[in-house]
């Protein structure tokens, strides 16, 4: 992990209360996807964790959702203003458990860090599937950027505005896959867990306090003991979970 | 050049800065960000007789200037904490350090003090009666003198350490609390603990903390942590920890004002990981800002 103040190169509506951010900076303390980055912004006393959707050696690329006061004023923030930012908190996803084929199963803001899931995937050689479920057809984002990865992907919307009518799900039980990994809301991870037919890995959204592992405020129960999600996850492997 | 060290209850330390139980585990997880080597000391997470998972989630809610947590003393159980913890802690940690402990019955608190003081490098004792997110344990024991007094002897009676009861502003009279630890033999009192608080979700309309209250912090607290220790300085002959919402050097000296002989610093640990190191990096130039030369001399030089 590191702190440091991170610049704006850009900040952008890119579906309905979807803004995606690239920030300029150090980001050598990322080391896998699926890892997230907490931001200080001006008269908010916590810290707001968000998940890293894309990276490279000098940028971190983030969508986030404008849900309440504090995404509303990331929203609303300019091109080369900056943030004070914790860098690289979390354990990711471990793409090395994926096999030739896996699925790749995101559920609204939970797309974002997937991306990178599918990238490295498709880096290391898998042929990946990629679903993506959203409310309706205003909320659809990265279904291009999925697919100029290379990723098959499938759209599903609730109210069959786009893609396929209904959840993740209604897709996923008509595949066949080697592995899955999946971000995205409780009711999702529910559905998934009744559906999937291979071991796989969550990652897990909680109300934390400070991110990195001192607080014990998003801590969880685990088949192998209590863990906290900012630290020992979010991402957690199907095996270890208590639903 | 000037002096930051102060004597906290026969022990000197470097500086009066004390990271606060709860904000900083067992220290191993900060010593990968910084040398905490340079902390005055620090107080480890709160340990109970047995393993505590605390409560459930959200346990967490933000709060203007300052935050809401009901975590419900998780730790593993002083056993563990010995066996396990405080090894890890002392690789990376060579002072002594500051064991919290709290319970759920007078004989618990005692148990688990005289387990820990086996344990070297244990300087001090804080004892919390004051936690404010455990049913039937922790506040009810600092809510009356009587009760406050009565875990003071019996961890007195277990240990020759130094012990600091840890008291809850939940209180009427918290002169009246800090007088029967003293009293009781405590050879110091840190203060104040969490304000108990609430928040709620607009969206859902409940509260969003699963337990639905639990401790206040932040700089929100900050005054009436400095009045607290203020009237409590007036009392009691012992040190005085002072703590409740202090971020910056300017209010570590604002405390040491106030009455307090060291300070401990939570919810900012959160929000800063580097606060401390900071904070005590920074002391030295404050000091000079205001003419302090030797910190020992305002203890209590607001009075």
């Amino acid at each position: 992990m590191k702190q440091q103040i991170m610049t704006i190169l850009e900040n952008k509506k890119i579906a309905k209360d979807i803004m995606k951010m690239v920030l300029a900076g150090d980001t050598s303390s990322l080391t896998k996807p699926g890892q997230f980055i907490n931001i200080k912004l001006e008269g908010k006393y916590l810290r707001r964790p968000i998940s890293v959707c894309d990276y490279d050696d000098k940028t971190v690329t983030i969508i986030y959702k404008i849900v309440g006061s504090g995404t509303e004023q990331m929203a609303k923030m300019k091109d080369n203003e900056t943030l004070d930012i914790l860098v690289g908190l979390g354990n990711g996803f471990d793409i090395s458990y994926s096999g030739n084929n896996p699925v790749v199963i995101g559920g609204g803001v939970g797309i974002p860090p997937m991306y990178s899931v599918c990238k490295e995937l498709i880096k290391k050689g898998a042929e990946v599937t990629a679903i993506l479920g959203f409310n309706s057809a205003d909320d659809v984002f990265y279904k291009e950027e999925f697919e100029a990865l290379g990723a098959k992907v499938y759209i599903t919307t609730a109210d069959g505005s786009m893609g396929k009518k209904g959840f993740v799900t209604d897709v996923l039980k008509d595949l066949t896959y080697s592995y899955f990994f999946t971000c995205g809301p409780m009711p999702m991870f529910k559905a998934i867990e009744q559906t999937a037919t291979t071991s796989g890995q969550y990652s897990f959204e909680e109300r934390m306090g400070c991110g990195f592992g001192a607080c014990m405020g998003c801590s969880c129960k685990t088949k192998y003991g209590n863990k906290r999600i900012c630290k020992d996850g979010p991402v957690l492997i199907r095996e270890e979970i208590i639903w | 050049m000037v002096n930051t060290k102060v004597n906290l209850c026969g022990l000197e330390i470097d500086n009066p800065v004390i990271p606060a139980s709860g904000t900083f585990g067992f220290g191993y997880e900060f010593a990968e960000l910084y040398d905490i080597n340079c902390l005055g000391t620090f107080s480890f997470k709160g340990t109970t007789r047995d393993a505590r998972f605390g409560n459930p989630t959200p346990r967490i809610a933000e709060c203007e200037a300052g935050m809401i947590n009901a975590v419900g003393l998780q730790n593993p159980g002083v056993e563990k904490v010995i066996s396990e913890e405080l090894p890890k802690l002392y690789r990376c940690f060579n002072k002594p350090v500051m064991a919290n402990v709290s319970g759920f019955s007078v004989e618990d608190y005692a148990y688990t003090c005289e387990k820990l003081d086996a344990v070297d490098k244990i300087g001090w004792f804080e004892v919390n009666v004051s936690c404010p997110n455990v049913h039937g344990g922790g506040m009810s024991f600092g809510t009356s003198p009587e009760a406050a007094a009565e875990v003071t002897k019996a961890v007195k009676k277990v240990t020759k350490k130094p012990v600091i009861i840890k008291l809850s502003p939940n209180v009427t009279d918290i002169v009246s609390i800090a007088k029967a630890c003293e009293e009781a033999g405590a050879d110091g009192i840190s203060m104040i603990n969490t304000l108990l608080g609430m928040r709620i979700d607009l969206k859902t309309k409940k509260p969003i903390i699963a337990n639905k209250m639990g401790g206040f912090s932040g700089p929100a607290i900050k005054p009436v942590a400095l009045r607290m220790v203020y009237q409590v300085y007036d009392a009691v002959k012992i040190p005085i920890v002072g703590m409740g919402g202090i971020s910056t050097a300017e209010d570590v000296i604002e405390m040491m004002l106030a009455g307090a002989t060291a300070v401990e610093i939570g919810a900012a640990n959160l929000i800063d990981p580097f606060v401390c190191r900071d904070i005590i990096n920074n002391l030295p130039n404050v000091m000079k800002k205001y003419g302090i030369k030797d910190l020992k001399d305002i203890i209590g030089g607001a009075h």
